[in-house]
């Protein structure tokens, strides 16, 4: 679903992905991990399109990036640490504007799933501003999935959740997930990628440096795979 | 909470056949929900307006004038105005994309760049003209001048579609800079000069009923002005929100 | 560090040679006007700036396009703000020249003509590129919008100058017509011709000499900053 081939991403002079390789088979869940500056976030935007790469070769639901950006596009959902959402309209109406934006068909019925979906469907007449920042996640995650994407990207989706809204977001994950989709998510808390993903990836100094399924954890957990890959 | 979801619901897919559908409605889309928005919170209308009307005044002591002076100088003191005031809608309607990363999300959605271009330029047209149409009647009554001239309307609508075809590209570039908002109108005010210009002869014409032979020529190069400038704006605007 | 190239070397000599020999020319060598007198000799160096700034300007909206549509190396980028250096400051002594012409002859500081007034907007419109690339910090992107700005810039200025022409303002002009420039001004005898293409010539030069000079400082602390990186790693 997602192929990566010694990516190289450069700001200037600045080295910050060094030849990353990556690949994601339809329906893994991948976390990637590493600490602050490694690049997750650059590689993830990348994947999404926002970025383009200085080098190497990048494939998403098999179209290439840069080339055939739009393509992925249309099969992809993406939820950044922002939520992305006009806090002067409501619910709905953020919706109902992503689902023009993506050409859905009938877009009131998606729009009232996807709000079922993620809880929402009491607040859909509010506006976004009067939300608590789970809330937005939630419907963040609602507008990333309104047109069914095939893969979604997450970056960072519990930052300035609480206890509450961060199991709300388990669930609405684990919903999303289930359909079969491709997930990469990166996150700093690793006990909740531990519980979601079936893929760790360590993404550290610009390359990916170590890879593990929950079968390769095996008995240790993956705090400590974490730490003995950065160590080493 | 935990429910899936019920109806598989058929996605459209953008063929190629669709894409200028999609482009159209991607724009109206964008229109829409900035009519939408600012007329839930009215904040860019109001501050546009009441600046608007704070230059007026400010330009009425300024400018100490007779009343016959001060009917030459109201097509400049106008076009001074909306050039002003016209930052600030400038500013506010591409800053609010910046601030909550709504500008990725614009871009994540499979449509052509320049379609955000054009929802933008329309959004930001509908402002500028709504404040320009109550200032031209106020400016009316404070000074006892008939500015209800159709001429006068076309040249306004010819002007700011201008200055907010390349206002909103300058916009796109000088939200994404540390400098921010101080920035927009250092690099607007020279590159907007022909349409000041010509707007300002152009409006006097009409205002002073000038031969219409002579007012073409304003008006000319403000049709030439926006033309070249809103095909430069639509090819380049790709460079200026992609990374 | 490279040594500066000879052939660099040898055009500083050259140019300073040439402008020493031209303003002989245009102090000594040409004729006193008949109205304007003495102060008319500025007008050889003014338009011979004004040349060498306009060149610039012109290159700074070609590398535009180049970098925008065919190559996005960003030699193309060093190019570019090397030729609106260069056009800043010709514009600058231009416009004090200019000032400094019109005093005596039109006893006024500043004539708004179409071609003082567009190289002021023009001042502007490079100031407000410098600032613009200085609130950006990923080069790729400081590139891009400098580009991008440059373009309109150099497509707005040339609407403006014809613009200005057009209208005919109002504005108090000068006496001797709002054409305070040097063709429509005065006519000019065969000595004063020879120093008034001297003096195009040698701006020529000069404009790739220090042209040349700017774009190999540009390259050069782009070398500096490759060096520094590989230091702190």
């Amino acid at each position: 679903m997602i192929t990566v081939k010694k990516l190289v991403k450069r700001f200037g002079l600045k080295t910050v992905l060094r030849g990353v390789d990556f690949e994601v088979q339809p329906g893994e869940f991948v976390a990637l991990l590493g600490p602050n500056g490694a690049g997750k976030t650059t590689f993830l935007r990348i994947l999404a399109s926002l970025s383009r790469p200085s080098l190497g070769e990048v494939k998403v639901a098999g179209y290439r990036l840069p080339n055939e950006a739009a393509a992925v596009r249309a099969r992809l959902g993406v939820v950044s640490h922002l939520p992305l959402l006009y806090g002067d309209l409501t619910a709905e109406e953020n919706l109902r504007f992503y689902a023009r934006m993506y050409n859905i068909a009938n877009p009131e019925a998606r729009i009232t799933d996807v709000l079922e979906m993620v809880g929402l469907e009491n607040r859909r007449r509010d506006l976004v501003r009067t939300f608590s920042r789970g809330m937005q996640q939630r419907l963040a995650i609602g507008r990333a999935v309104l047109h069914d994407p095939d893969v979604m990207l997450f970056d960072e989706p519990y930052t300035g959740l609480d206890q509450d809204a961060s199991s709300m977001l388990d669930e609405v994950l684990k919903t999303v997930a289930a359909k079969g989709r491709t997930v990469v998510m990166t996150s700093h808390d690793l006990a909740r990628a531990e519980d979601l993903a079936t893929r760790f990836d360590i993404l550290s100094r610009g390359v990916i440096s170590a890879t593990a399924t929950h079968e390769d954890l095996g008995k240790s957990n993956l705090l400590t795979f974490y730490k003995e890959a950065l160590a080493g | 909470m935990t429910e899936d979801i019920k109806r598989a619901t058929k996605i459209n897919e953008t063929g190629s056949g669709k894409r200028t559908g999609n482009f159209f409605k991607a724009v109206s889309a964008v229109v829409w929900k900035d009519l939408q928005a600012e007329f839930r919170s009215r904040e860019l209308f109001s501050a546009m307006l009441v600046f608007s009307l704070l230059i007026i005044l400010i330009f009425n002591f300024a400018l100490e004038l007779d009343i016959k002076t001060r009917q030459s100088v109201t097509a400049g003191v106008l076009w001074a105005t909306f050039a002003f005031a016209g930052t600030l809608g400038l500013n506010r309607s591409m800053a609010i994309e910046k601030d909550r990363g709504c500008l990725d999300g614009l871009l994540l959605a499979p449509v052509d760049r320049s379609a955000i271009y054009f929802g933008k330029v329309i959004s930001n047209l509908a402002f500028m003209l709504i404040v320009e149409i109550i200032v031209l009647p106020v400016y009316s009554i404070l000074y006892n001048i008939n500015l209800f001239h159709p001429g006068l309307l076309l040249v306004i609508l010819l002007g700011s579609i201008g200055y907010v075809g390349v206002g909103t590209l300058l916009a796109a570039m000088s939200v994404q800079t540390r400098t921010r908002d101080i920035l927009l109108p250092i690099l607007l005010f020279p590159v907007v000069i022909p349409v000041l210009l010509a707007a300002v002869k152009a409006s006097n014409g009409f205002l002073t009923g000038v031969e219409f032979s002579e007012i073409l020529l304003p008006i000319n190069l403000l049709i030439a002005y926006d033309i070249i400038f809103i095909a430069v704006a639509f090819m380049v605007f790709d460079s200026v929100v992609e990374e | 560090m490279q040594d500066k190239p000879v052939a660099l070397k040898v055009l500083d000599i050259v140019s300073i040679i040439l402008l020493g020999v031209s303003t002989y020319l245009a102090l000594v060598f040409a004729p006193t006007e008949l109205v304007m007198g003495d102060v008319q000799r500025v007008f050889y160096f003014h338009i011979g700036t004004a040349w060498t700034a306009l060149l610039g300007f012109i290159l700074a909206a070609v590398f535009s396009i180049i970098f925008l549509i065919f190559s996005r190396d960003l030699k193309w980028d060093r190019y570019q703000v090397a030729a609106i250096e260069v056009s800043l400051v010709f514009f600058f002594i231009t416009i004090v020249l200019g000032s400094i012409w019109a005093r005596p002859a039109w006893n006024t500081w500043w004539t708004w003509d179409p071609r003082l007034t567009t190289a002021a907007i023009t001042e502007l419109i490079y100031i407000a590129y410098f600032m613009l690339r200085q609130g950006i910090d990923d080069p790729d992107r400081r590139a891009r919008f400098g580009a991008v700005y440059a373009l309109v810039g150099g497509i707005s200025a040339p609407i403006t100058f014809f613009a200005i022409r057009l209208f005919r303002t109002i504005h108090p002009v000068v006496i001797g017509g709002s054409n305070a420039e040097a063709e429509g001004g005065f006519a000019m005898t065969a000595d004063m011709r020879v120093a008034f293409f001297f003096a195009l010539f040698t701006f020529t030069v000069i404009f790739i000499d220090l042209y040349w000079n700017r774009i190999r400082l540009g390259d050069l602390q782009e070398k500096v900053e490759q060096l520094k990186l590989k230091v702190t790693l």
